[in-house]
This record gives structure tokens, C-alpha cells and sequence, in this order.
């Protein structure tokens, strides 16, 4: 192992470190789809390390989600399951992954960036303790020998882009965004194994208890949706939102905004897309009267297809539209419904023939 | 009598913050500090306790000396003390580091005015983005450890047992744990209110204690600073907006412009229409 310049300091042994592991998020059962982009961005790292790819699942009679682990790329998969464990708590679940960790010894450790991975990797780095880089948007790590993890996340309110180092502490730790990294497709012939580890702590000790929880029904998850119709300034007034729901719902989709429209309370913090709001990747994003800032675009320019429909032809959110189209969005949305209600109705009608 | 702890962080408003395109460096001169906005909503919160419950409020930070600005900020608010962290041998402290040195910090706080029986940290500061002080520090101290909390409902100070309501991604957890409790506050858990004349007063002559690593009985010299943080920041760089080739739809009228737009193969691919 190469030393500092000038410094007589050595660089550890890690070679008993291997593999990544990631902790697999679930609620009642099912499985958050950020987990599954973990392991997608897990395996080009695995792979790149000729290391394998390990995930922890912690639960109530969760081994199917083991199971759909090792579907989504998982070549091993740890599975701690316990009535006390229903329920995602700091103290039972850092136990765990931490004696885990060290028994194991991954050489990186990937959590989503939500509230529970935050809450879990940041008490298990301290425990270790070893760095831990949070949020991160893209990763990597540098092939063999060095095997370092290249965490690199937005800083400055996502002006700037840094990647984070930990080259003296193993294991190398981070949590993700959801909504950035790719899963694997789901594929059912995969195998891989899946070992059971007890539970040590017992409810009585758990000093922490859940009292209910109050699920959002109404709750928009932007990530999953496949089609987003999203409003920026151009909008002018909470009116506009309606128009885009409008839209959205013909196309099958979810509406979408910009923080000033949040700012200023045309539509709730739920709905915001980008920096401090959620990132997205639908299939299709068709954003009106969006002006384009990085703030919001960083949230949203891995969708598949991008329409932009902008007032102002200089407007920066053309760069980055498959689609553009130059024009007043109280004019072009409300066409754009009647088409897709007029198609839909010809589908049907069409449908209708065919059946009978 | 409670005795609460709340840790701030004084940071650049990011908001303000700006690149030079010249040489894509951050353009930091002229840009203010503020008291880290989720600090000062854990601040109003353990104000709330205070005033409900009967409770002595103190203050730390870690930071440079500029940082007394905040906790001349925080004294104003209600706060009973308010400590400056300060010693060069901090600076260049990552998450870990700095959860070391507040650690001590408490510590150093529960000997001066009693066992501490609430942490409150912001969710998450504004330049670091990270939320990991809050775990790092309820890890060291052994305390229940209660991140995102959205509304205190209740303390029984006889069991010494607190509930509130955690706000997460999918819903609202109301859970309830045991004192000594580490919470990291989001915006919801409480207003922040102005500074009242007699807090202003207070404030401006205030002077805040400065604790070095001189203050406490032991620092550990590998845990704290540069030297115990674990991560170092690489390479940073701009980030380039992804261009591409677009193309402009054009059309007599809206009508013309939507059925062009959804005659694309690709489009109507992405909508499941094929």
C-alpha cells in the first residue's frame, strides 16, 4: 500500500475487507425501491472490485423481500427476522448491522438517504467508527489495488459537486439519494444465498417504542411515477396546478413543481422536485413554464423524455428538452388534454371494434 | 429542573452563495452567516419546554470565534448560556470529529449545570447537509436517539419518558422513548419567535464562555480536528447541465403542436400508447 509522502504513516491491512453491502429499507413488509437501486449501483461497483455483493434485510417475516434481493442482484443476502424487529428502530437495527459489520467486514456500506438509512448509518459510523458521506448522487470506486469509494454528492445547494474520500477507515460508508441510481431489472432465475442471524436484543430492552404509525395515503411519491407534468413561476397562481393535474391524469401521471411555486404556497412541499425536494427519473417530464435553474433541473434531467414548454425561447430548460415548444402554456396545455382524451376515446372506440 | 443542550452550527447562507464562471470556485465574500435554520427551530423548541416544563436551556457551538455572533443570537431568543467551542487544533473537523468534540462539550455542560436530559441538533445544517452530528452524538452519549422530529406531544417528567411525532417520507410515526434524548428538529417542531427587548438587551451584553481544548479534562488528539476525520473531500467541480440535441415543435396553432408532439414515436413509447 502506497504511504503519504514525507509521513512514516502506513496504511492499514484491509485485505479482509471485502464486499458491499447494502441495507435494504422496508415498511410492513415492503420493500423501498431505493434498496433496489442500491444493490443496481452496488453491482457495477461489485463488479468492477471482483468482490460480491451482500444485503441486509431486518424485519417481521421478511424473507421474501431476502428473496427479491437476490432477484434485484444480490449474491448473499443476511436476513434478521423478529416480531421486535417489525418496526425500524435506532437501537435493535444498529445492533444488528453493526455486529454484522464486523463479522463480515464489507469494505463499503451503502444506505438510502432517507430518514431511516440517515438515522441508522449515522449512529453505525460513529460506533465503528469509520467516514461516512451523506446523500450521495454518484458512485464509484478506483479498480484494485486501491479499491476506494469515490462518493461524490451535491454541495452549496447543488452548485457544486464533491466527492468524498474515506482512505484511512474501512468500511468505506454512504448513504444515496433515492431516485438517482438504477436498479437491475428483476430477474427471477438469479441465485444466491440467503444466511439467518439472531436477534440478540429482546423488546424489554428496547427502550424506544412506536406508538402507531400514520401511513400519508394521499402522499404523492414522485419517484414512482412514470409520467410527470410539472409547473414552474410560469404558472402565475395555484389555478395553473389544477390545469397540469388535469394533464396529468389523462397522461397517467403526477404533477410536479418548482420550489418557488412552494415558497410561495401555490402547492405543498410534496410536490417539489430537485434540490431539497425529490429527484425523479419518469419516463416522460413535460415541464411548463419552468425557467430552468440547476436547482431544479439536478432534481429532474434524468428523465427519459423531457417536453419543455416555455414562454421565452432563451429559457435554459430548452437545453436540456428532447422536446421544445415555444409558446403560452394556457394555450398549449389545454390542446395538449383534448389530444390525449381524443386519442384515448379512439383507442377505445377502436378497442370496441375489435371486440365485438 | 430539565436541562437542555441545543447544538448550532453558524454557516453561509447557502442561498446566497454563487459561482465564479471565470474559475468555477465559490464566490463566498459578502455572503452572510446565519444560525443553521433547523438549530434555531430545535432552539425554539427547547424554549417551549422550557417555558411549559420549567427548564435551563444551554447553547453550544462549535466554530470559529466570528460564531459568537450566534450565540449572542440564541441568548436573545431565551437561551440561559450559550458556549463558544473554539481552538484551531477543531478546524477541518468532519462529521465525526465534530460529534467528538460536542461530545465533550455536553459533557463539560452536564458537570457546569446539571445531568443533561435533552439534545436537541437541527435535522440537518445548511452547508453540510449531512444529519449526522445528531446520530454521532447520541451514539457517543448513550442517548435514546429520536432524528426528524416534526412536534414534541408530551414529557412525563415522573417516568422520564418523552413522545413525539417523527415526520418521515411515507407518514408520521408517533413514538415515545426514554430521557436522555438526542432529537433533531425539522422546521414543524416549533416557530421561531422574536427576540423579545429584555433578550436583546441580555444579548448585547452578553459575553459568551470560550472553551478550547484546554477546557476539557481529556481530548483525545486523534479524534478531533483534521486528524479525526475519517473523510476528506476529493475533487469538487461544477456541474454541467446535460445538454441535448432538442428539438423545437412548432405548429400553426396549440391544436397542430399537440398532435405533433404526440405523434413522436418516442413519446408515445414513454406513455405505454405503442
Amino acid at each position: 500500500m502506497p504511504a503519504k509522502k514525507g509521513t512514516k504513516e502506513q496504511m492499514p491491512d484491509w485485505s479482509q475487507y471485502r464486499g458491499i453491502l447494502v441495507f435494504v429499507e422496508q415498511r410492513n413488509r415492503v420493500p423501498k425501491s431505493v434498496s433496489w437501486q442500491l444493490l443496481g449501483i452496488g453491482k457495477k461497483m461489485a463488479t468492477k472490485l471482483k468482490a460480491p455483493l451482500i444485503a441486509l434485510v431486518i424485519g417481521d417475516q421478511v424473507g421474501e423481500i431476502a428473496q427479491e434481493a437476490i432477484y434485484y442482484g444480490a449474491d448473499r443476502v443476511y436476513l434478521c427476522e423478529g416480531p421486535e424487529l417489525k418496526d425500524y428502530r435506532t437501537y435493535p437495527y444498529s445492533r444488528i448491522t453493526l455486529n454484522l459489520i464486523r463479522e463480515c467486514k464489507p469494505e463499503i456500506c451503502l444506505f438510502g438517504a432517507t430518514a431511516t438509512g440517515r438515522d441508522l448509518a449515522g449512529a453505525i459510523a460513529t460506533h465503528l467508527p469509520t467516514g461516512l458521506t451523506a446523500d450521495t448522487t454518484q458512485l464509484d470506486v478506483e479498480p484494485p489495488p486501491s479499491r476506494l469509494l469515490l462518493a461524490s454528492r451535491p454541495a452549496f445547494s447543488e452548485k457544486m459537486m464533491a466527492t468524498i474520500l474515506c482512505k484511512k477507515y474501512r468500511p468505506q460508508m454512504a448513504t444515496a439519494r433515492a431516485g438517482v441510481f438504477e436498479a437491475l431489472p428483476r430477474d427471477p432465475s438469479r441465485t444466491g444465498e440467503i444466511i439467518r442471524i439472531k436477534n440478540e436484543i429482546r423488546e424489554s430492552e428496547i427502550a424506544t417504542k412506536i406508538i402507531e404509525f400514520i401511513e400519508e395515503k394521499g402522499k404523492v411519491h414522485l419517484e414512482e411515477a412514470d409520467v410527470i407534468v410539472a409547473g414552474g413561476r410560469g404558472l402565475g397562481g395555484p389555478e395553473g396546478f389544477k390545469l397540469l393535474k388535469e394533464l396529468a391524469q389523462e397522461l397517467g401521471g403526477e404533477i410536479g413543481a418548482t420550489r418557488p411555486c412552494v415558497d410561495v404556497g401555490w402547492i405543498s412541499h410534496d410536490y417539489q422536485i430537485g434540490q431539497t425536494g425529490a429527484t425523479v427519473r419518469p419516463k416522460l417530464f413535460i415541464a411548463a413554464g419552468i425557467s430552468g435553474a440547476v436547482q431544479h433541473t439536478v432534481g429532474m434531467q434524468n428523465s427519459e423524455v423531457i417536453v419543455a414548454i416555455n414562454k421565452d425561447p432563451d429559457a435554459p430548460i430548452f437545453q436540456i428538452a428532447h422536446y421544445g415548444i415555444v409558446g403560452d402554456l394556457f394555450q398549449i396545455i389545454p390542446a395538449l388534454i383534448r389530444e390525449a382524451k381524443k386519442r384515448k376515446a379512439a383507442k377505445q372506440h377502436g378497442a370496441s371494434l375489435f371486440r365485438s | 429542573m430539565l436541562h437542555i443542550v441545543v447544538c448550532i452550527k453558524q454557516v453561509p447562507d447557502s442561498r446566497e452563495i454563487r459561482i465564479d464562471p471565470n474559475n468555477n470556485t465559490l464566490i463566498r465574500q459578502g455572503v452572510p452567516s446565519i444560525v443553521n435554520v433547523y438549530d434555531l427551530h430545535g432552539l425554539a423548541a427547547a424554549l417551549r419546554i422550557k417555558k411549559e416544563y420549567g427548564a435551563r436551556v444551554t447553547v453550544i457551538t462549535m466554530g470559529p470565534p466570528p460564531a459568537v455572533k450566534s450565540l449572542k443570537e440564541c441568548i436573545s431568543l431565551g437561551a440561559d448560556e450559550a458556549i463558544l467551542v473554539s481552538d484551531r487544533k477543531f478546524a477541518g473537523a468532519d462529521t465525526l470529529a465534530t460529534s467528538y468534540v460536542l461530545t465533550k462539550a455536553i459533557q463539560k455542560a452536564a458537570e457546569e449545570w446539571g445531568p443533561v436530559d435533552m439534545v436537541f441538533c437541527g435535522k440537518q445544517t445548511l452547508d453540510g447537509d449531512t444529519g449526522q452530528v445528531g446520530p454521532g452524538i447520541a451514539c457517543r452519549l448513550h442517548l435514546e436517539q429520536l432524528t426528524y422530529v416534526g412536534k414534541i406531544i408530551q414529557i412525563d417528567l415522573k417516568k422520564r419518558r418523552v413522545r413525539v411525532l417523527r415526520y418521515l417520507e411515507d407518514g408520521i410515526e408517533a413514538v415515545e422513548t426514554n430521557l436522555p434524548v438526542l432529537i433533531t428538529a425539522l422546521k414543524e417542531i416549533s416557530p421561531v419567535h422574536r427576540a423579545s427587548l429584555s433578550g436583546m438587551i441580555r444579548a448585547a451584553r452578553y459575553k459568551p464562555p470560550v472553551w478550547t481544548t484546554a477546557s476539557f479534562s481529556h481530548v483525545d488528539y486523534n479524534q478531533i480536528g483534521l486528524k479525526g476525520s475519517p473523510t476528506i473531500v476529493g475533487k469538487t467541480w461544477v456541474p454541467k447541465v446535460r445538454k441535448v440535441e432538442g428539438e423545437e415543435i412548432k405548429g400553426e396553432t396549440p391544436e397542430e403542436i399537440a398532435i405533433q408532439l404526440f405523434n413522436k414515436r418516442n413519446v408515445q413509447e414513454q406513455l405505454g400508447w405503442l
